[in-house]
């Protein structure tokens, strides 16, 4: 279990590897299958996510610890992240379209869909539950990032091979991908117990 | 009403349970349908969960689609959909605390859930109150029978029980692996795969 105590080597394993965001939490999975067609583009979205989800934290954490705890409106959690989250995704993508155009190239086409990628929303939330001081957080969301960085890249790598391969009628496209995913999640299952996390 | 306009209706409502299956078929909402499908009980409690909030989402979307402007759609889908996720998640841990803590984190995921947003912006935005309504209890009815299903599943060949109940014989050696995560991949590929003979045998023209 995470908790504020751990340290923060830990704490990035433990998000990266033993409690991978896609294979072992199954967050984001729709984008998980829905964009991994390719190295190419998994890796555009990859960079982008990290991206996303460590500024949504930065700014989801405040909204949380100095709005909404002394003003006692917990229970608006969930709207005002997903609200905060969504504006600042779009100040984002304007921001990066103005000043740093090659890295708009590269990853402009993503950045709208990850409005709806529960990943981001996921770890604003969990940072939350495992009350994270804010440092920590930031340091837990890179490593949820670099968690879906990894296994989107795995998988997109994988599904280059089985497209090629002779796959029986009914399980050619996803029914393949859930079972190749499947025996990734098994891999992965492997790191539980590092470090005892 | 009319007999036609009737049958339009039926046909909204039991799109969602095999043709357009939330799960199988548009293959949305697939966080939920993995996380929360570890036990028979857990996997119910998520789908009715799952259900209210795309029937109020949808009712709320359709009565307000005229007056909304169509730049700013999606923030109020997410504001409307976002009052009903708090709504369950406050009933959920006040009635049901357990289920609460073990659905944990994906109660308030349903918000980013791309089932609701994808049905509050391709139906509900265009269609009548009426229409939108029988969409929102068909995709509830759909994804609840698959998420059900998949927890039984799972719950059966990796606990030996089913809704809590030992149903297996009592030498029955459970396979883990179902109830962890690779399980649930393992039954929705499968499923998928069977949905998709299904297609093929009933609806022939649909591949």
């Amino acid at each position: 279990m995470i908790s504020n105590d751990l340290n923060i080597f830990l704490i990035l394993l433990s998000a990266m590897m033993v409690n991978n965001i896609l294979l072992i939490r199954f967050i984001a999975l729709c984008s998980f299958f829905g964009i991994s067609n390719s190295i190419k583009t998994s890796t555009g979205m990859g960079i982008a996510v990290i991206f996303v989800m460590v500024m949504a934290t930065a700014v989801s954490w405040p909204v949380y610890h100095f709005i909404l705890v002394p003003l006692d409106l917990i229970y608006l959690r969930t709207a005002a992240f997903i609200l905060t989250i969504a504006t600042f995704v779009q100040l984002e993508e304007m921001f990066i379209r103005k000043m740093l155009p090659s890295l708009y190239r590269a990853m402009g086409i993503y950045l709208p869909l990850i409005v709806v990628n529960c990943a981001v929303l996921a770890a604003a939330f969990l940072c939350i539950d495992y009350s994270l001081g804010f440092a920590k957080s930031i340091v837990y969301t890179i490593g949820v990032g670099s968690g879906y960085f990894i296994a989107i890249i795995m998988f997109a790598a994988i599904r280059e091979v089985v497209d090629r391969a002779p796959v029986p009628v009914l399980f050619k496209g996803h029914p393949i991908s859930f079972i190749t995913a499947s025996l990734m999640s098994l891999a992965f299952l492997g790191f539980k117990g590092l470090f005892g996390l | 009403m009319s007999q036609t306009r009737f049958r339009s209706l039926l046909k909204e409502l039991t799109k969602g349970f095999i043709r357009e299956n939330p799960i199988l078929v548009i293959m949305l909402g697939l966080c939920a349908t993995l996380a929360c499908s570890t036990s028979a009980t857990d996997a119910f409690g998520m789908g009715l969960a799952f259900s209210f909030v795309m029937l109020g989402s949808n009712i709320v979307v359709a009565i307000i689609r005229r007056v909304v402007p169509s730049q700013i759609r999606i923030p109020v889908f997410i504001t409307v959909i976002s009052t009903f996720v708090t709504i369950v998640d406050y009933t959920l841990k006040a009635y049901f605390p357990a289920l609460s803590q073990s659905l944990g984190v994906y109660v308030p995921l349903i918000v980013v859930n791309c089932i609701v947003m994808a049905r509050a912006e391709a139906y509900s935005s265009k269609n009548t109150v009426m229409a939108s309504l029988m969409d929102g209890i068909g995709m509830g009815i759909g994804f609840t029978l698959i998420i059900t299903l998949i927890g039984t599943i799972r719950e059966v060949i990796g606990n030996g029980t089913m809704f809590g109940h030992q149903v297996m014989p009592a030498r029955y050696q459970p396979f883990m692996i179902f109830i962890l995560p690779p399980g649930a991949f393992l039954v929705i590929g499968f499923l998928m795969a069977l949905h998709r003979k299904f297609m093929i045998t009933f609806y022939e023209s649909h591949r």
